[in-house]
């Protein structure tokens, strides 16, 4: 079974984000960039298929500009076979990148693809259910364990209150939630080899996607900052304040 | 303009952030219509029908919409989106399953987790984790919109009187079915409703250790979250955890304990109307958001407060 991983070019999680002063976007000037957090946990439940014998070939797929080859190398180093980059002027909306996702879909035929959850930048949690609608796959969402049993595939699901375990059919759509594995980095012999992995740059036009924006961003601004309280020195003092001051005891 | 809400149900009540969406689609005006998909779902659809400000209540009421399943429910809301200008539903981990490809099947864009209507087609959302508040306009034909039922004050259960309309269709997509689920049974209330939560973080140490969360939880009738930093220890499920990636909660008291605050977590709860933090780091940055902080040794103060409420 083929293998195919969705990731993303984000800022990095650990940069503090700030808005830029004329309120149309975030700064992102010289920040650093790194693959989506939840990416990087589909990257690892696709190698670890591959490592266990059940996935014959890993393929790492990214949308976005040019530079999105950085985490596309990054998916290379830690497993994946070859890459493929859908080159887009800046990043495109979901239901584009899926349209386009549905394009390299067509032209690989996995049996399984996996996305991470939600980008940790527009947090949008939209495109692999999205894919999943216009490949017309079954989606197995916020997954905290993959079972592959023959044309099966088995998901179980972090959902409100608890968990729930659905079958789908292969081909099928696994997007990841934080538990389902913890990824490993990537070793620097590993990282010298994925140079020389192969990474294939397609276009929007060679897919026959034409991407649309119909989302327009009028306004970024911070949000409204929460003043902190006072300290309080005792426990005492602290059912002091929450009974009289704050009554909500 | 005419709504098109999404009910959120477990096949016998109708689960109350409904009536959140509900006062998001009251901002944004026109006709409400409520689709409840579900499978002897009855009940629910005549919960539904008392809400106010309803027009018509839709009922699919088949086994293949029991469960939910995001492939057998989408064709039924996008068939059912015909004439509607907004298809509006929460954006809990079943709004997040579901609509994206609602808005696939409609070729539209969607638009995640709204916390302020600006406007028919207008919206105010975060991302970068909260970070940043965006206003974001819609251009396309019907607007797919998840809300977060956080920043909207629910409507009334009852005022209403509308008509229950039984919808025959069934579409089962055939790739996808139902296996099992292990809902988490609670004494306590539901986190996303309670009024108070007491969370903990990797300052607990242990996943054995939230059981002195229990007894203040159990006192105040609490919820009980925590911090991603707790999940990814493996102390705690991932249901349990509270913050951008996980449950946006805002109770009127929130207790933090052993939390540092990072971001990723100060986004899902910032909006409680009291945050009480417990932390023997004084530097932490959850001081800076609580009302109430007290730097003291969790393992000394959490039994100490559990005897004095």
């Amino acid at each position: 079974m083929k293998v195919l991983v969705a990731i993303k070019r984000v800022i990095d999680y650990n940069v503090k984000v700030r808005v830029k002063a004329d309120n149309t976007d975030v700064d992102l000037t010289n920040v650093k960039m790194a693959v989506n957090p939840f990416c990087e946990i589909a990257i690892e439940e696709a190698v670890r298929l591959k490592e266990s014998g059940q996935a014959t070939e890993v393929v790492a797929v990214a949308v976005g500009p040019s530079n999105c080859q950085e985490q596309l190398r990054t998916a290379l180093a830690l497993g994946a076979d070859r890459a493929i980059l859908v080159e887009t002027d800046g990043f495109a909306q979901p239901l584009s990148v899926a349209k386009l996702l549905k394009g390299v879909y067509d032209q690989e035929q996995p049996g399984l693809v996996i996305f991470g959850k939600q980008s940790i930048d527009a947090d949008n949690n939209q495109t692999g259910q999205m894919f999943a609608a216009l490949a017309a796959l079954g989606q197995g969402t916020f997954a905290s364990k993959v079972e592959i049993a023959g044309d099966t595939v088995n998901v179980t699901r972090e959902v409100d209150g608890g968990l729930q375990t659905v079958a789908l059919k292969a081909p099928a759509v696994v997007t990841t939630d934080l538990r389902l594995n913890e990824p490993r980095y990537a070793s620097l012999p590993n990282i010298m080899k994925a140079k020389k992995k192969p990474l294939d740059v397609l276009t929007p036009e060679a897919l026959g996607v034409e991407v649309k924006a119909t989302i327009e961003t009028l306004r970024v601004e911070a949000p409204a900052e929460r003043q902190g309280g006072v300290k309080v020195d005792s426990v005492d003092a602290l059912v002091d304040k929450l009974k009289n001051e704050a009554k909500v005891i | 303009m005419s709504i098109l809400l999404v009910a959120e149900h477990n096949n016998a009540t109708l689960n109350p952030v409904t009536r959140n969406v509900l006062a998001a689609a009251q901002a944004i005006g026109g006709d409400i219509t409520v689709l409840v998909a579900g499978a002897g779902c009855g009940a629910v659809a005549e919960a539904a029908a008392a809400l106010p400000g309803v027009a018509k209540v839709l009922c699919a009421d088949a086994a293949v919409y029991g469960n939910h399943l995001a492939e057998n429910v989408a064709p039924l809301i996008a068939e059912a989106a015909a004439g509607h200008s907004h298809v509006l539903c929460a954006h809990s981990t079943n709004g997040k399953n579901i609509m994206p490809r609602v808005a696939a099947l409609l070729d539209v864009n969607m638009v995640s987790d709204i916390i302020a209507v600006e406007g028919e087609d207008t919206f105010k959302r975060p991302f970068y984790a909260g970070n940043a508040i965006a206003t974001v306009k819609s251009s396309d034909a019907v607007k797919v919109v998840t809300v977060r039922h956080t920043a909207f004050d629910a409507t009334a259960e009852t005022g209403g009187s509308a008509a229950v309309e039984a919808l025959a269709s069934a579409h089962d997509a055939g790739v996808s079915s139902f296996v099992s689920e292990e809902i988490v049974k609670l004494d306590r209330p539901e986190l996303t409703a309670a009024r108070v939560i007491v969370s903990g973080g990797r300052g607990m140490g242990s996943g054995e250790n939230f059981k002195i969360l229990e007894g203040v939880a159990d006192k105040l009738n609490a919820a009980m979250g925590a911090s991603r930093a707790a999940v990814d220890a493996g102390f705690v499920p991932n249901d349990m955890q509270v913050g951008q990636t996980g449950k946006i909660v805002a109770p009127e008291l929130y207790i933090a304990v052993g939390i540092s605050g990072a971001i990723q977590h100060l986004a899902g709860m910032k909006d409680s109307k009291v945050i009480v933090a417990i932390n023997k780091d004084e530097d932490a940055p959850i001081f800076q958001v609580a009302d109430y902080g007290l730097v003291a040794d969790l393992f000394q103060a959490v039994p100490e407060l559990e005897s004095k409420i």
